[in-house]
C-alpha cells in the first residue's frame, strides 16, 4: 500500500469530527472502518488532505431500540448488524443481508454507515435500507438533519451527506407482525460484490399480499425500488404464478451498467429472476 | 485429507510427515525479499505506460528529479541497448524474436510497459516521484485479437518483422489426412483457452546489493523459482561476469511459473546497484503485478477428432493460435509447444497433426503458468472426447475405455513419440467411480432432466496424463531449447555428524526441505531432523536447474538418491579400513556400518563423518571429508496420470454453476510424503477449477486490461470450493530409481476439462455443446439462450 501522504485526526465526538472536516476543507475525508477508503487510497485514486477518524466516537457505535424503529450508529460494524439482538429482532432483513457482505474480516471492520455513505450501487446494505425506508441522521456545521432513503442515495458513490458533514446514525423502521422477507445476492465468488441483489419484504394476509416492498442492488446508479413489481404484487394472491408475473416488471426503470461480470441485459434478467425468488421466499412459498 | 504420521522409526519415504517448513512459515518467521533491509537502500519505482501501443514523443523528468528524496530518474535513453529479458527457447529456425527492452525508448508495446524508473530514498517518495514523470504518447492502433493480428492490413507490433506471426511450428505424426478419409465422423470444435493472470501470494520483489570490500560480487535476492538459471541469464543480459553474481531466492511465496522468468526489474536492479553503488529494492504492487508479471495460457484451439461409428479414435488435428503478447520472454514461444506431445492424452490413435502459430499482440507477454502447455492440450483432448461421445451417442466413459492404453500395454510409445513407462488407467478410474457414486449421480441427472428441474446436474470426466519432470537434456536440445534438464545434489556429512543436503531445486512452497530429508534419511540412515536442506542460493548451492514443470522430485530426487549412495560408499571404505575388514564384509543398515556376522564391530555414519574430517586414519589414497554428489540427467520425462470426476449443478435460469462434488484419483507412482502430494493436488485443483469457473483476463479493443484487480479478476477462496475427495493409485515409474512421478501440476491440468465437461453435460439436452471459460453465470446463460435460438 503506497498512498499519497495525508494528515490524520482522531475525533472524540461528532462535533469534533465536524470541526475537523471544516478545518480540512473539501479534500478532507471521513475514515470509519476503512474498507472502501483504504483500497481507494492504496490505488492512489484519491488524495485526501486529512482523514478524520470517526471509529472511536461512542455515539456512532450505539444501537438503540426506539420502539417503532432501531437507531443504528453509523460506526456499527457489519458483523454487529448481523449479530446484535435488537437489530436481529427489529430489522431481521438487515441482519440477514449483512451476512452476505464480503467476508468475515471485512464484516468485522466495515461499518453500516460506511457502506451507506460509500454508496456503491453494488453494496448490499444500502439496498436493504432503501427497502425498509430507513432514515439517515446527518450532522454538519449547521446542526443535524434527517434524510429519507429515497433522497439519501443520489447517484454512483454519491449521497446527501455533504463534504463537511458526518453520517451519525441510520433509523430503520420495524416492519411489525405478519411480514416476511428475503435478500437474494447473486455473485460469482463468496467474497465478491453483488452482480445483482434483490431485497423483498411482503405482508401476507389470508393468502393475499397486502403490502410489498422490493429493492434491487446494482441495477441503477443507486438502490432501486421496483415500484411496478410492488404495485403488481399488492392486493394480488401470494401464489408462485402471481409472483412470477409481477417479477416480470422488476427491471422496469432500471439502468444497469455493463462490466466484466455481467452486461446490462443479463443484469436485467437477473433482476427479474432474483425478485421472483426473493418475493417467493418472503411470502413463505 | 491425509492424516499426519509423526513416528520416527521405520522408513521415512511414504510417511505423511508434517512439513519442517510450516512452523516457521505459519508463525511469520520468514525472510521474504521485502523483509530484506540494507542500509543506504534506494527504492525503485516504475513508470508504466497506460496505453497499449504508442510512440513516446517526450518525457519530462524534471518534476520527479526535483521531488523529495529522489536520487535518479532514468529513461530508455539512459540504457538504449539494455535488454529487460531474454528468450532461451527459439522454437523454430525462422522465429521472429522481439526482445523486451529494460526501459522503452521510442515505442511502448503493452499497457504496463516500462518507460522510466525512479530511485528514491524511501518507498513512498519513489512512488510519489514516479507519478510526477510526464510522458507524452502519440497513440498507435493496438493489436489485441490474434486473428485480426494475422489478417491483411493489421497494425504490426514489431514493424521490422513485417508480420505479427512469431513462428509456426508443425509436428505431423502419422498420416492424418489418410485416417480422416476413412473416418465415419470428424468431430470439430473451437476451444478458447483463455488468458490467465497468475497470482502468487507474494508478488515479485528484488533487492540487489553492490559489491563491497574485497569482493566484486553483486548479491541479488529475488522472489524467483530459478536462482541458478537467473544467474546465467543476468550475466548474459547485463554483461556482468557470472562469477560476480550471486543470486538468492529467499522465502518465496508461490511461483506457479510466474517466477520462472528473467524480469526487467531484476535486470535494472542489478545494473543500477552496480552503477550507483547502493542497494536497489523493488517490490511489486498488486495492481502492477496484474499488468506486468507474465500471463498464462491464451490459445485458440481448432480441434478435429476423426472417429469411427463404433467409437474408435483414428486421429486428431490440432491447429493453435498462441498469444505471445508483446515480447518473447524466457520460454514464451515454447510454452504452447510443451503441450505438443500431449494432445493424444491417454488414447491410442494412428495420427496426430499438430500446428501452432505464435502471434504478437499489444498485451502483457505470456509464459509458463502451472502446467504450461499441458493444461491446454489436456483441455482439448478431454473436451473433444466428450463431444465425440455425445455425437456418437456413446457413454463418455465407455468411449475413453475403448481407446485408452491398457495397463498391460505399457511401456507404450504413443503417437507423438513419447514412451509412457507405466500407468493403470483402469485402476484409477475404477477407484474414482467408486468414490464418486457415478451410477447414483447419473440416475439423479436423469430424474432432474425428466422433471425439467431449474437446477440441472452434469458429470464431468477427465482421464488425463501429462509429461513432466523436465527434462532429458538431449530431448531439450532436439527442441531448440538452449539449456539442459539435469539436476544436482551434494550431501555432506559434517564433522559433528549433521547432514547438509545441497540441492539445485528451488522450492517456493512445495516442501522440499521435508521431502528431500525423507529421501536422504532412508538412504544414509540419518534421522530426518538431522538433515538440513540447503537450496536457492548460488553461493551455497552452486549447481542447479531449479524448480518448474514438476521436475524437482522427478529429476532432483534422482540426484539425491545417487548422492546419498555415493556418500555411503565412501563411508563404507573408511569403516572397512578402521574395522580391518574388506569393504565387501561391511553391512550398512540404518546409519550403521557393521562387520557381517559380528554386529558388535560397527561404526555409525556420524562417527565416520568425524573420522573423515580429522583424517588421522583413512585408507591410503582416500581423500578426507565425507560427501557424495551427483548430477543426474533423466532418461525420460515423467508421466503421472489420474481420473477426475466432477458433479456440476447448473441453475438454468441464472447460469450459476455450483461444484457439488469433486473426486481426484491421482497416480504419481511412489509417494515420498503423501500429505505433500495431497497438498499439491488440492492447490492444483483450485487453480484448474478457477480457470474453468472464475479466472480470465479481459482486454478492451484498445488493449486496456479490464481485469486489473481482484475485484474484476476473480480468484476462488475456500468458501467457493467443496472439500475435495482425493485418493491415489500407485503404479511406480520404471524410469525413476525411486519409482516416483511428478505431481506439482496434475491437479491444475486435470481439473479444468472435468469442470467444463460437467457444465456442458448438465445442459447438453438444452442444445449446448460448449461454454466459454470461465463458465461465469453470464457465459452459461448466454450458451443456453443461444441454443434456444438455434445459434449454438
Amino acid at each position: 500500500m503506497i498512498p499519497v501522504a495525508f494528515d490524520y485526526v482522531k475525533a472524540g465526538s461528532v462535533d469534533e469530527a465536524v470541526a475537523a472536516l471544516a478545518a480540512g476543507g473539501e479534500d478532507a475525508k471521513v475514515l470509519g472502518g476503512g474498507q472502501s477508503l483504504m483500497p481507494v487510497l492504496r490505488l492512489r485514486m484519491n488524495a485526501p488532505s486529512v482523514l478524520v477518524d470517526v471509529s472511536r466516537i461512542d455515539e456512532l457505535r450505539a444501537v438503540t431500540d426506539e420502539g417503532g424503529s432501531i437507531l443504528i450508529g453509523a460506526g456499527v460494524t457489519t458483523y454487529e448488524v448481523m449479530h446484535h439482538e435488537a437489530i436481529k429482532a427489529g430489522a431481521p432483513l438487515l441482519s440477514r443481508a449483512a451476512g452476505e457482505v464480503a467476508d468475515p474480516a471485512i464484516r468485522h471492520r466495515g461499518t453500516f454507515g460506511g457502506s451507506c455513505t460509500h454508496a456503491d450501487p453494488a453494496g448490499d446494505l444500502p439496498t436493504v435500507a432503501r427497502c425498509l425506508d430507513a432514515e439517515f441522521v446527518i450532522a454538519g456545521p449547521g446542526g443535524r438533519r434527517t434524510v429519507g432513503a429515497a433522497d439519501f442515495f443520489v447517484d454512483y458513490f454519491t449521497t446527501a451527506v455533504g463534504v463537511d458533514e458526518v453520517l451519525v446514525a441510520v433509523r430503520v423502521p420495524k416492519l411489525g407482525d405478519g411480514w416476511g422477507f428475503d435478500y437474494q445476492k447473486f455473485h460469482r465468488t463468496a467474497q465478491s460484490w453483488a452482480i445483482v441483489g434483490a431485497a423483498a419484504a411482503v405482508k401476507v394476509e389470508g393468502g393475499t399480499i397486502a403490502e410489498a416492498r422490493v429493492a434491487l442492488t446494482n441495477v441503477a446508479s443507486s438502490p432501486h425500488r421496483a415500484t411496478a413489481t410492488e404495485t403488481a404484487l399488492t392486493g394480488g394472491p401470494a401464489t408462485a404464478d402471481a409472483i412470477a408475473a409481477a417479477a416480470e416488471s422488476a427491471a422496469d426503470g432500471t439502468n444497469p451498467t455493463s462490466d466484466t461480470h455481467a452486461d446490462a441485459e443479463f443484469r436485467q434478467h437477473l433482476a427479474r429472476v432474483l425478485t421472483k425468488r426473493a418475493v417467493s421466499n418472503a411470502a413463505g412459498l | 485429507m491425509t492424516a499426519t504420521d509423526e513416528r520416527t522409526d521405520g522408513p521415512a519415504i511414504g510417511r505423511p510427515m508434517r512439513r519442517k517448513e510450516d512452523a516457521r512459515l505459519l508463525t511469520g518467521r520468514t525472510n521474504w525479499t521485502d523483509n530484506i533491509q540494507l542500509p543506504g537502500t534506494l527504492w525503485m519505482a516504475t513508470v508504466r505506460s497506460p496505453v497499449a501501443h504508442a510512440r513516446i514523443t517526450a518525457i519530462d523528468t524534471s518534476a520527479a528529479l526535483a521531488a523529495e528524496g529522489v536520487v535518479h530518474v532514468y529513461t530508455g535513453a539512459d540504457f538504449p541497448d539494455l535488454a529487460g529479458s531474454t528468450c532461451v527457447w527459439p522454437v523454430t529456425d525462422d522465429i521472429q524474436t522481439a526482445v523486451m527492452p529494460a526501459i522503452c525508448k521510442d515505442v511502448v508495446k503493452f499497457a504496463g510497459d516500462v518507460v522510466a524508473i525512479v530511485l528514491a530514498t524511501e518507498k513512498y517518495l519513489a512512488a510519489d516521484a514516479a507519478s510526477m514523470v510526464d510522458v507524452d504518447y502519440d497513440p498507435l492502433p493496438a493489436v489485441v485479437d490474434m486473428e485480426l493480428a494475422l489478417a491483411e492490413g493489421s497494425t504490426i507490433v514489431h514493424p521490422e518483422f513485417g508480420t505479427n506471426r512469431t513462428y509456426t511450428a508443425k509436428m505431423p505424426c502419422g498420416d492424418y489426412e489418410a485416417v480422416r478419409a476413412k473416418a465415419d465422423r470428424v468431430v470439430k470444435r473451437r476451444f478458447i483457452n483463455q488468458r490467465l493472470i497468475p497470482n502468487t501470494m507474494e508478488p515479485r520483489a528484488v533487492v540487489a546489493a553492490p559489491a563491497v570490500g574485497m569482493s566484486d560480487e553483486i548479491t541479488i535476492w529475488t522472489s524467483s523459482q530459478i536462482p541458478h538459471v537467473l544467474r546465467v541469464l543476468l550475466a548474459l543480459v547485463t554483461g556482468i561476469p557470472e562469477n560476480n553474481l550471486r543470486v538468492v531466492a529467499p522465502d518465496v511465496g508461490g511461483g506457479f511459473g510466474a517466477k520462472l522468468q528473467i524480469n526487467r526489474e531484476e535486470v535494472l536492479a542489478v545494473v543500477l546497484a552496480q552503477k550507483t553503488g547502493r542497494p536497489i529494492k523493488w517490490v511489486e504492487a498488486r495492481s502492477e503485478h496484474f499488468v506486468s508479471t507474465h500471463h498464462g495460457r491464451d490459445q485458440i484451439q481448432d480441434i478435429e477428432l476423426a472417429v469411427t461409428n463404433d467409437g474408435t479414435i483414428l486421429g486428431m488435428k490440432v491447429e493453435l493460435l498462441a498469444d505471445m503478447g508483446a515480447y518473447l520472454q524466457i520460454i514464451t514461444p515454447g510454452t504452447p509447444l510443451l503441450g505438443m506431445f500431449m494432445y493424444s492424452g491417454i488414447y491410442k490413435m494412428e495420427a496426430l497433426d499438430f500446428t501452432c502459430t505464435g502471434v504478437y499482440t499489444n498485451k502483457t507477454p505470456t509464459d509458463a503458468y502451472r502446467g504450461a502447455g499441458r493444461p491446454e492440450a489436456t483441455y482439448a483432448i478431454e473436451r473433444i472426447v466428450d463431444e465425440a461421445a455425445a455425437e456418437l451417442g456413446i457413454e463418455p466413459l465407455e468411449l475413453r475405455k475403448k481407446n485408452w492404453i491398457k495397463h498391460e500395454e505399457f511401456p507404450y510409445t504413443q503417437i507423438a513419440g513419447l514412451t509412457y513407462d507405466t500407468g493403470n488407467y483402469e485402476a484409477a478410474t475404477a477407484r474414482a467411480l467408486e468414490l464418486f457414486g457415478y451410477d447414483e449421480l447419473r440416475a439423479e441427472q436423469k430424474a432432474r432432466r425428466d422433471a425439467g428441474d431449474t437446477v440441472q446436474l452434469g458429470i464431468g470426466i477427465s482421464t488425463f496424463t501429462e509429461m513432466c519432470g523436465l527434462a532429458p537434456s538431449r530431448t531439450l536440445g532436439a527442441l531448440n531449447y538452449v539449456a539442459g534438464g539435469w539436476e544436482h545434489c551434494t550431501i555432506r556429512a559434517l564433522p559433528t555428524g549433521k547432514i547438509e543436503l545441497i540441492t539445485g531445486t528451488s522450492p517456493h512452497g512445495q516442501g522440499h526441505e521435508t521431502a528431500w530429508s525423507q529421501i536422504a534419511s532412508d538412504i544414509i540412515g540419518v534421522p530426518v531432523e538431522d538433515i538440513e536442506v540447503v537450496h536457492s542460493d548460488t553461493g551455497r548451492a552452486p549447481y542447479g536447474m531449479d524448480t518448474y514443470g514438476s521436475r524437482s522430485l522427478a529429476v532432483g530426487g534422482q540426484a539425491i538418491k545417487v548422492a546419498g549412495e555415493r556418500l555411503v560408499e565412501k563411508a563404507r571404505l573408511i569403516a572397512a579400513h578402521q574395522l580391518e575388514v574388506s569393504p565387501d564384509d561391511i553391512e550398512f543398515s540404518q546409519g550403521t556400518f557393521a562387520v557381517k556376522g559380528d554386529a558388535e564391530k560397527s561404526l555409525t555414519l556420524q562417527a565416520l563423518a568425524f573420522e573423515a574430517f580429522r583424517a588421522h586414519n583413512l585408507p591410503d589414497g582416500l581423500e578426507p571429508t565425507l560427501a557424495g554428489e551427483s548430477t543426474v540427467d533423466p532418461i525420460d520425462f515423467s508421466y503421472p496420470h489420474g481420473t477426475h470426476l466432477a458433479a456440476m449443478e447448473v441453475d438454468t435460469e441464472t447460469g450459476q454453476v455450483t461444484l457439488r462434488k469433486y473426486v481426484a484419483v491421482d497416480d504419481c507412482g511412489v509417494q515420498i510424503n503423501p500429505m505433500i502430494v495431497d497438498g499439491q493436488v488440492h492447490g492444483g485443483l483450485a487453480q484448474g477449477i478457477a480457470q474453468a469457473l472464475y479466472e480470465g483476463a479481459l482486454y478492451d479493443s484498445e488493449g486496456q486490461l479490464l481485469t486489473g484487480s481482484m475485484g474484476d479478476y476473480l480468484l476462488p477462496s475456500a468458501a467457493d470450493l467443496p472439500s475435495f475427495i482425493t485418493d491415489q493409485t500407485v503404479t511406480p515409474s520404471t524410469t525413476h530409481p525411486l519409482g516416483t512421478k511428478g505431481i506439482g501440476e496434475a491437479g491444475a491440468i486435470a481439473s479444468t476439462p472435468a469442470i467444463i465437461n460437467g457444465v456442458v453435460d448438465a445442459i447438453r439436452h438444452l442444445g449446448v455443446n460448449d461454454v466459454f471459460m470461465p463458465a461465469s453465470p453470464q457465459n452459461v446463460w448466454r450458451a443456453i439462450q443461444n441454443a434456444k435460438g438455434g445459434q449454438a
